[in-house]
């Protein structure tokens, strides 16, 4: 039996069954995969890095599936109206890209059994709802290991936006490879409540460079606050989610780049295989799906060849950068010496290492 | 010490759009319009400087170009509550969705594409200074909210144009029976706010962050509408109460990261002042008769002259 689109159509009243048909109709034909963003693919960071990764999918696998997304999707009821809607069209495999939409995710994947959803950075599994995640915190210590061997007020900064664990992890690995350089090395993170207000990361980049901190990270979705360090000339910072050497050339050292396509491709592989289950994956580096951008040509020979040593060491796994002994802020020891720290307590961290500052 | 200098600069940057936005809402509201879409103007203004600063590299072009696109989106909302007579409340509200969605529309091929700062009005002798760039290290729009602050005081003050534009906000009816343009005086009022709204818009790509992003005046649009009832319709008192706002947003900042002394007051605090400060003065202004009564008597009611 094959039904067309306009037959499709034409029954648009039986709305009820068109998944069940849909079904049927679409499976011996090109595996249709739908995405949802929570920001516009122009943000040159996280969303426009999830869309890269759809554009990577359809090339790699190009005939074989028809990707589609929608931009803009507001986390909560209308995320489930979009969702819904993308199910109904016969997308057989969903990617939700952003933590806020989880809820939705769980409702509608219990109303479509023969789809298969994926969510990006969430907790919440069922029988056809998948996570995926990426371990950014690998690029941090990349990034940790430059900034101890370049800053020269052993200052840096980290302009976050809300203290969730993904960016507590983030300030930890670069204060926790810094300090392998430069013990004196310190983190002051400064959370400014957006993910996106340029005007205030400018601001903040601003106040901390006026206050002695030479290297400025942040966590944010745009390139506000490293257009500041090339401004003002101080050693530098680091682009995040996209290559933003464009906006600071002399201030970007290098960038912590997303790249999903190769998991969307892995996954996509599996649906049209039918050998996909609901997976739980966090890849990093090794995996290249937290990708280092091109090293800034005015760092030196011998600490490029650290940070490459501190790449590669995580990518053939001889380097955990959460690894004993690791002391609190407080000085408490929290970590036993030679120990690695579990994902679980990685996923809810909520303390920070020796060497960063209390956010006041 | 020393942070003195550092913050007034970061400060001054801050302010301005805010004072340049709050300007331009106060003239359209004296003249009786009430509209609420700065936000949106302010977007279509930045999106419009930018662009213009892309292709061309003159930044005076550019603030050019982002007056014109804030009194362009302007004259929507001046035909709908002025000649329609829509409500002014509902119309300004739409006009600052619709700015938002066009800006973004029209941003959309600029999102990763970078500009150059407008650079110091003054040399670099005394725009550097490590002293002097204090007073002389910004660039034009600085000057030009503080020399607007100047003219639109003395225009509704000491002007002939200035009295009729306030007559028509006390008492539209009355200038009307007088021979006076209600409606053209409003749309000429209403124009000027969103040119005003237009060029802070601009500041921000020009002076704060030389990139465009979606949304990137998030909010300072509403909180230059709110100042403008926070400074009971008095251009001075606009100057003082954009830069307490724009003190407090700094301080939160370098409190947060933290210099010695500044993180005596704790961050939320600064956070929580700009809110503390409004709710202050509006008890103050309540208090006090004189001032309680200085909104314009028209604002926010369409004109319906009985023939």
């Amino acid at each position: 039996m094959t039904l067309s689109r306009r037959d499709i159509l034409k029954i648009g009243g039986a709305a009820a069954a068109l998944p069940l048909l849909g079904g049927t109709a679409f499976a011996q034909e090109k595996l249709k995969v739908g995405f949802i963003y929570v920001g516009t693919i122009n943000d040159n960071g996280y969303n426009y890095g999830h869309n890269q990764g759809r554009i990577f999918l359809q090339d790699a696998l190009g005939d074989a599936v028809e990707t589609t997304y929608v931009e803009n999707v507001p986390e909560g009821p209308d995320c489930e109206r979009v969702l819904r809607e993308l199910a109904q069209q016969g997308n057989k495999l969903i990617f939700a890209t952003s933590f806020g939409f989880g809820d939705a995710v769980i409702k509608v994947a219990a109303e479509f059994p023969d789809v298969k959803f994926e969510h990006a950075t969430g907790y919440m599994k069922a029988d056809n709802v998948g996570l995926y995640n990426a371990r950014f915190y690998e690029g941090r210590a990349v990034c940790g290991t430059i900034a101890g061997h370049l800053s020269k007020t052993g200052k840096a900064a980290y302009i976050g936006s809300f203290p969730i664990p993904e960016v507590v992890m983030g300030i930890n690995a670069l204060a926790l490879s810094g300090r392998r350089i430069n013990p004196a090395f310190t983190v002051k993170p400064v959370y400014i409540s957006t993910w996106n207000d340029p005007a205030k990361e400018g601001d903040a980049a601003r106040a901390l460079i006026d206050q002695g901190v030479d290297i400025i990270a942040q966590h944010t979705d745009g390139p506000a606050a490293l257009q500041v360090a090339q401004e003002r000339g101080i050693v530098g910072g680091f682009g995040q989610g996209a290559d933003m050497s464009a906006f600071a050339p002399e201030a970007q050292l290098t960038a912590i780049i997303d790249h999903w396509g190769p998991h969307y491709v892995n996954s996509a592989k599996a649906v049209i295989a039918g050998t996909w289950t609901a997976g739980d994956t966090w890849e990093g580096l090794k995996e290249e799906v937290v990708q280092m951008g091109a090293y800034n040509k005015k760092i030196p020979a011998d600490v490029v060849a650290d940070a490459e040593k501190i790449r590669t060491g995580q990518i053939d796994g001889s380097f955990k950068i959460f690894t004993g002994p690791i002391k609190d802020n407080t000085g408490a020891e929290r970590v036993a010496a030679g120990v690695a720290m579990t994902d679980a307590e990685l996923l809810s961290m909520d303390w920070y290492v020796e060497g960063v500052g209390q956010p006041v | 010490m020393e942070m003195l200098i550092p913050i007034i600069v970061t400060l001054v940057g801050a302010a301005t759009p805010i004072l340049i936005a709050a300007l331009g809402e106060l003239v359209a509201e004296k003249s009786g319009v009430l509209n609420l879409g700065v936000e949106g103007m302010m977007l279509v203004g930045a999106i419009a400087g930018f662009v213009a600063q892309f292709y061309t590299g003159n930044p005076y072009l550019a603030l050019l170009c982002g007056a014109f696109a804030g009194a362009a989106v302007s004259l929507i909302f001046a035909f709908l509550t002025l000649s329609l007579s829509a409500n002014q409340t509902a119309t300004g509200l739409a006009l600052t969705i619709f700015g938002t969605g066009l800006s973004a529309l029209a941003g959309a091929p600029y999102s990763a594409k970078p500009i150059a700062l407008m650079a110091p009005l003054f040399p670099d002798m005394l725009a550097r200074d490590p002293f002097w760039r204090v007073l002389f290290g910004y660039s034009f729009p600085v000057y030009f909210s503080f020399f607007m602050v100047a003219a639109i005081w003395w225009f509704l003050k000491r002007t002939r144009t200035g009295l009729i534009l306030r007559a028509v906000g006390e008492n539209d009816h009355s200038a009307h029976s007088i021979g006076y343009s209600v409606v053209g005086v409003r749309y000429a009022a209403v124009v000027f706010g969103g040119a005003m709204a237009g060029i802070a818009g601009a500041c921000f790509p020009l002076l704060l962050t030389p990139q465009w992003a979606e949304s990137m005046t998030a909010g300072r649009g509403w909180i230059a509408v709110a100042l403008v009832v926070f400074a009971s319709w008095r251009p001075l008192r606009l100057l003082a109460g954009a830069y307490l706002f724009g003190l407090v947003m700094t301080m939160e900042l370098y409190a947060k990261a933290g210099g010695g002394v500044l993180a005596i007051i704790p961050s939320e605090l600064w956070a929580a002042l700009p809110y503390l400060a409004t709710i202050a003065v509006l008890v103050l202004i309540s208090l006090r008769r004189d001032a309680s009564t200085n909104a314009p008597a028209c604002l926010g009611k369409p004109f319906m002259p009985a023939n």
